[in-house]
């Protein structure tokens, strides 16, 4: 009874996490910026990591790199390894808020900036200090929402 | 904004991600019983709808005293824990199973049992009813609390 026949190689589950404490702080350091091109500059970062992590999972993103490089050589090794699947679909959560906030302040909209930050902050926080997996949080609901709108298969209750 | 604002807002926001993250943590595992009377009215000889669940639902035999219906998605590490403790329970137990399914199979079950996220574990007892369920990362104190809650169990440590 045990699961999935094709599980992808496991990463270390500290890896996801230091990316999201990274994260953290440069969600900072937009807010603090306030609303103009510097803000702008520093969130397209933020965009791009996301981006690098959808594409390759958490640990294709260059905090990804420098966890591997600096972090994890000074680590034990871990107790246990996790799927990549879940941080990677946190990753595709924090593109799509990022990438509206910055879509919106290039468009003009300056508050679209901070607002963004304010949540990929809050987001990554509740990853790297509580280990919150945001996947399982938002995935059920995502398909839940995905399957009412085409007219749900099987069985109605 | 002020510099000094723009401080404030940070401060606000961790603030915030702290709080939504402790509220997170202290319901997760969290066994919350089905209320007495809607357990009552599916006690009946021949409950009208009862949230009870057969084997041919399950795709797999009830546990004489208890089943640990798990429901886990894909993209998900506190799955994969929970699932951990919920096996070592069932394998120690000759009464009780665990039965983990995923919810991209079974959307009937994720409705009828209205699952918002994953892991979401049902307690069945003997008969198959659902007599209470916990969500979020649940560990082995949990899961035997949620045992102790059955009539006529006596489970120890």
């Amino acid at each position: 009874m045990s699961d999935a026949p094709s599980r992808p190689a496991g990463i270390d589950p500290r890896g996801p996490r230091f990316v999201a404490a990274v994260t953290a702080v440069i969600s900072v350091v937009v807010l603090l910026l306030g609303t103009g091109a510097a803000a702008l500059v520093t969130l397209a970062v933020l965009v791009a990591g996301f981006a690098l992590g959808v594409a390759r999972g958490p640990a294709g993103t260059w905090q990804g790199w420098v966890f591997r490089r600096l972090v994890r050589p000074r680590l034990a090794p871990p107790d246990e390894l996790e799927d990549p699947r879940p941080p990677r679909f946190a990753q595709l959560v924090g593109l799509a808020i990022s990438g509206a906030g910055l879509l919106l302040g290039l468009l003009g909209a300056g508050p679209a900036i901070p607002v963004a930050a304010a949540l990929v902050l809050v987001a990554s926080v509740l990853n790297a200090a509580f280990g919150l997996c945001l996947g399982c949080e938002l995935y059920l609901l995502g398909m839940r929402l995905r399957t009412r709108r085409t007219g749900s298969s099987g069985a109605a209750a | 904004m002020s510099p000094l604002a723009r401080v404030v807002l940070v401060v606000v926001v961790l603030g915030v991600a702290a709080l939504l993250g402790q509220w997170w943590r202290s319901r997760n595992g969290r066994f919350t019983p089905v209320p007495e009377r809607v357990r009552e009215a599916a006690g009946r000889p021949e409950p009208p709808h009862a949230d009870r669940l057969t084997p041919a639902d399950l795709g797999a035999p009830l546990g004489a005293r208890a089943t640990f219906l798990q429901l886990s998605s894909e993209v998900c590490a506190p799955c994969r824990r929970t699932h951990v403790v919920l096996a070592a329970l069932a394998a120690e137990r000759h009464d009780v199973s665990h039965v983990d399914l995923d919810v991209a199979d079974r959307l009937d079950l994720v409705r009828r049992f209205d699952v918002m996220r994953t892991p979401t574990v049902l307690l069945l007892d003997g008969s198959g009813a659902v007599v209470g369920r916990m969500s979020g990362s649940t560990d082995r104190r949990q899961a035997l609390d949620a045992l102790e809650t059955l009539p006529d169990g006596s489970f120890a440590g």
